[in-house]
């Protein structure tokens, strides 16, 4: 009986891996999409980088990270935008739901949530393995005071590498929210609008959540938003450590869990709906 | 004359075609105010923090956004239809336009006219006009007329700029994502004065794509930096830009015409 | 007087192969192919004639209306359409010429139809008096009384079909290019576009060059059949001319003796693909 689970288990995750693998390789494929992608995270990379010099030489003690963590900030971010842009949705998935082709996907022997999660995950994932690299290497070779700085130790890389992982899990997470909020919506068009402005600004990808005033700070650092890229980009140049650090994985995991959760259960209503109305 | 009445003509019709969808303009108008709101947001939490950077305060730099923004908005309002020419070549609709007795220009600046963009400039306006309220500006004819100019040669220098896009949409429709760098990037970092970003963009920003033509230099003169009024006369400078996009868009129509598609 | 002499026109094409490995070759070094899409074509066509321009597809059909309307500039020979070389004076060109492309639509999709045509009456300067004219005797003989109020996405495919003919009529060209009008329409719609096609060559004397797959257009509309393959003309002459030729070539299996008289015209132009190895 155990053994046959196990069998089962195995053969489920094997089935999403290879939504995760279909995905992926239809990712890469766009090559010269990426190139151009490319140079433009480059430019705004570099924009970047000069005007946050521009504050730092305009006044130094009004900064609120070291300098070096800016860069390093500033350049990963660059490199793993695709992980983290909450505003690049699948229309397939919208298109899907209001055309109520979703009937269709129902009668696969699949979960949609996780069928889902592997596809927006590998596809997140194959646009950011085309573009980070010649980024990362490019700006690990940058004069000072450009130059993204290497991890303190394998400690913090390792944690990098992790909360990476959890970064892109939260920001996935949200995003299946937000496919499944138009299920119970005439037309979500609006509020997904309004929705992603506001993740947007509250993720740090505007400004980093350090640079934002006291009580301000305090307070988004605790929505989950932070647990996008704030998290992960800031451990990378120890800017996060100690306390503070095992505070904000926590919230990470703990949003991860719960956004899951809130998903899987939401998901299993509106396939109730779906059935129930027959599309 | 005729080419006026018959772009306006043009336009009335792309007009009562976007009314026939009014949630979603509304709702795209939205979009867009929100997109700049949250750039507005960045500089007015960095300049909380920092109150001024290479000798701008807060409100000059929002004079300074204000205006690229509108600039932008304008650009896109108007020429649009050279934003979106890659679905033009794409679909064939060219050789409509080919086959048509009027200039292809006139054609694909009446095909769109994007009242959406107005989300974006009621952002632009709000700005301005908080600019205008907080900067020891004395507005004088003079300044109104930089700020008009500005307005003329940003928007010149934008629809030049999608110009050349379109006509590079006759050589290829693969990777001219790149050419976003010269418009999204060039409204996202306009918000700053540009020698804000260094020596070395400002020449960057000179003699390869003119923006400090229409940003930098006039502002120099509205912000009273300099009592030159030739400052104030530099956005004309992108005529000449204009011209040499105009010639690189006749060079894509005749490989268009000798290649086909 | 239309004439085509010698015309050639051959189109360079990037080589692609798949594989990443062939992706970053294609970086450095593009690989062309010409393809030679007319060589050597001439034919003339009197005023006021009727010619099906025929052959399968990627024949040179649409290259040759695209030569035609001014649209393209072949690589060698001439062409003149009443005295003007297309692709010379394009504008003072195409404001004698309609064009319809059977594929494509001219019509604004969300105004009235009645809204485009006072658009193209303003694009192509017709006089008030002429377009009232025009416009009158377009929609008695298409039956567009209804149809001008509705906006085009209303339309059924035939009855946007008629629109798209009247529109592209509006300013009276002495010549029409059809490039494949009757497409996708049901058999009522096909009816009504012959008719009209056939009244307006019969009574404005106008010249219509026809492209099309439909052989029953062909039975109906032309007497004179221009066959083109691989980009070349095979054959120019009447239905009865392009009977014998298949007559000649008995040795096809698929004719026996006799049964030629019996052929559908579909399956004489299958033929003769067949024998001149055009398919």
């Amino acid at each position: 009986m155990k053994k046959q689970s196990t069998i089962q288990r195995e053969f489920s995750l094997r089935k999403y891996f290879s939504f995760f693998r279909l995905r992926f390789n239809m990712g890469i494929q766009y090559r010269t999409a990426a190139a151009a992608g490319m140079v433009t995270q480059f430019v705004w990379g570099f924009m970047e980088c000069f005007v946050y010099k521009a504050f730092y030489d305009s006044n130094p003690a009004a900064f609120p990270m070291e300098f070096s963590s800016m860069m390093a900030y500033i350049w990963l971010q660059q490199a793993f935008l695709m992980f983290f842009a909450t505003w690049m949705m699948d229309n397939e998935i919208f298109d899907l739901i209001i055309n109520g082709n979703i009937a269709y996907e129902l009668c696969r022997p699949v979960s949609i949530y996780n069928m889902w999660f592997a596809k927006n995950a590998a596809n997140r994932l194959s646009k950011a393995v085309l573009r980070c690299f010649p980024i990362l290497i490019t700006a690990l070779l940058l004069p000072e005071p450009f130059r993204m700085p290497l991890p303190k130790d394998i400690g913090t890389a390792i944690l990098f590498v992790g909360t990476m992982a959890l970064g892109l899990g939260v920001t996935v997470a949200f995003c299946i929210l937000v496919y499944i909020l138009s299920f119970f919506m005439v037309s979500s068009q609006g509020i997904r609008i309004l929705l992603t402005s506001l993740v947007d600004f509250f993720c740090g990808s505007i400004v980093p959540i350090p640079f934002l005033p006291e009580p301000l700070r305090t307070v988004v650092e605790l929505l989950p938003f932070a647990g996008m890229q704030n998290v992960p980009l800031r451990i990378y140049s120890s800017d996060l450590a100690g306390t503070e650090m095992t505070r904000a994985v926590g919230l990470q995991l703990f949003w991860f869990v719960l956004m899951v959760g809130l998903g899987k259960w939401l998901c299993r209503i509106a396939e109730r709906r779906v059935v129930v109305q027959g599309g | 004359m005729r080419a006026i009445r018959l772009y306006l003509h043009y336009i009335s019709i792309v007009i009562r075609s976007t009314m026939e969808y009014k949630a979603s303009f509304l709702l795209t108008a939205m979009g867009q105010f929100l997109v700049s709101f949250n750039i507005f947001l960045g500089i007015y939490f960095l300049f909380a923090r920092f109150s001024e950077v290479k000798g701008y305060s807060y409100s000059e730099v929002l004079l300074c956004f204000a205006i690229m923004l509108m600039e932008f908005s304008l650009a896109e309002c108007f020429a649009r239809g050279f934003d979106a020419f890659a679905g033009i070549v794409r679909e064939g609709q060219f050789d409509r336009i080919l086959v048509r007795p009027q200039s292809p220009i006139l054609q694909i600046l009446g095909s769109k006219f994007e009242l959406s963009r107005i989300g974006r400039m009621l952002q632009a306006v709000v700005m301005f006009v908080y600019g205008i309220y907080h900067s020891n500006i004395l507005w004088t004819w003079d300044k109104v007329l930089t700020v008009i100019s500005m307005l003329f040669g940003g928007t010149l220098l934008f629809a030049s700029i999608f110009l050349i896009y379109a006509a590079l949409c006759f050589f290829t429709l693969d990777g001219l994502e790149f050419m976003n760098v010269l418009t999204d990037g060039a409204r996202e970092y306009g918000k700053y004065p540009i020698d804000v970003y260094g020596s070395r963009i400002m020449k960057i920003c000179t003699y390869i794509v003119p923006y400090t033509l229409v940003q930098y230099y006039p502002l120099q003169y509205l912000l009273g930096r300099t009592d030159n009024p030739i400052y104030a006369l530099y956005p004309f400078g992108t005529i000449v830009f204009a011209l040499i996009s105009f010639c690189v868009w006749r060079f894509g129509i005749s490989h268009y015409q000798s290649a086909g598609s | 007087m239309i004439t085509m002499e010698h015309v050639c026109k051959s189109y360079r094409v990037a080589k692609r192969n798949a594989g990443m490995k062939e992706a970053c070759k294609a970086l450095f070094h593009r690989q062309v192919e010409s393809i030679h899409a007319l060589s050597d074509v001439s034919f003339t066509i009197g005023d006021g004639e009727m010619v099906g321009y025929i052959g399968p597809n990627r024949a040179g059909k649409s290259s040759t209306i695209k030569i035609l309307s001014g649209i393209l500039t072949p690589d060698s020979g001439s062409c003149y359409v009443d005295g003007r070389i297309p692709w010379k004076n394009r504008i003072e060109h195409v404001r004698q010429i309609g064009v319809v492309f059977g594929q494509r639509s001219q019509l604004w999709w969300d105004v009235p139809v009645i809204d485009s045509f006072a658009l193209l009456k303003d694009i192509y300067s017709i006089s008030t008096p002429q377009y009232e004219h025009n416009l009158e005797e377009l929609t008695d003989l298409l039956h567009l009384q209804e149809l001008l109020k509705t906006p085009t996405r209303q339309l059924s495919l035939g009855q946007r079909m008629r629109c798209e003919i009247a529109a592209s009529l509006l300013h009276q060209p002495n010549i029409l290019f059809l490039d494949e009008p009757t497409i996708g329409l049901d058999a009522v719609s096909k009816l009504a576009v012959r008719d009209f096609i056939l009244r307006l060559n019969q009574e404005h004397k106008t010249t219509v060059i026809l492209t099309t797959h439909d052989m029953q257009d062909i039975e109906a509309l032309t007497q004179r059949v221009i066959l083109i393959g691989k980009g070349r003309v095979l054959l120019d002459g009447t239905l009865a001319d392009m009977r014998k030729k298949v007559s000649l070539y008995k040795s096809d299996s698929n004719i026996r003796e006799g049964n030629i008289n019996d052929l559908s015209l579909d399956e004489i132009i299958a033929c003769l693909y067949r024998q001149m190895h055009i398919a």
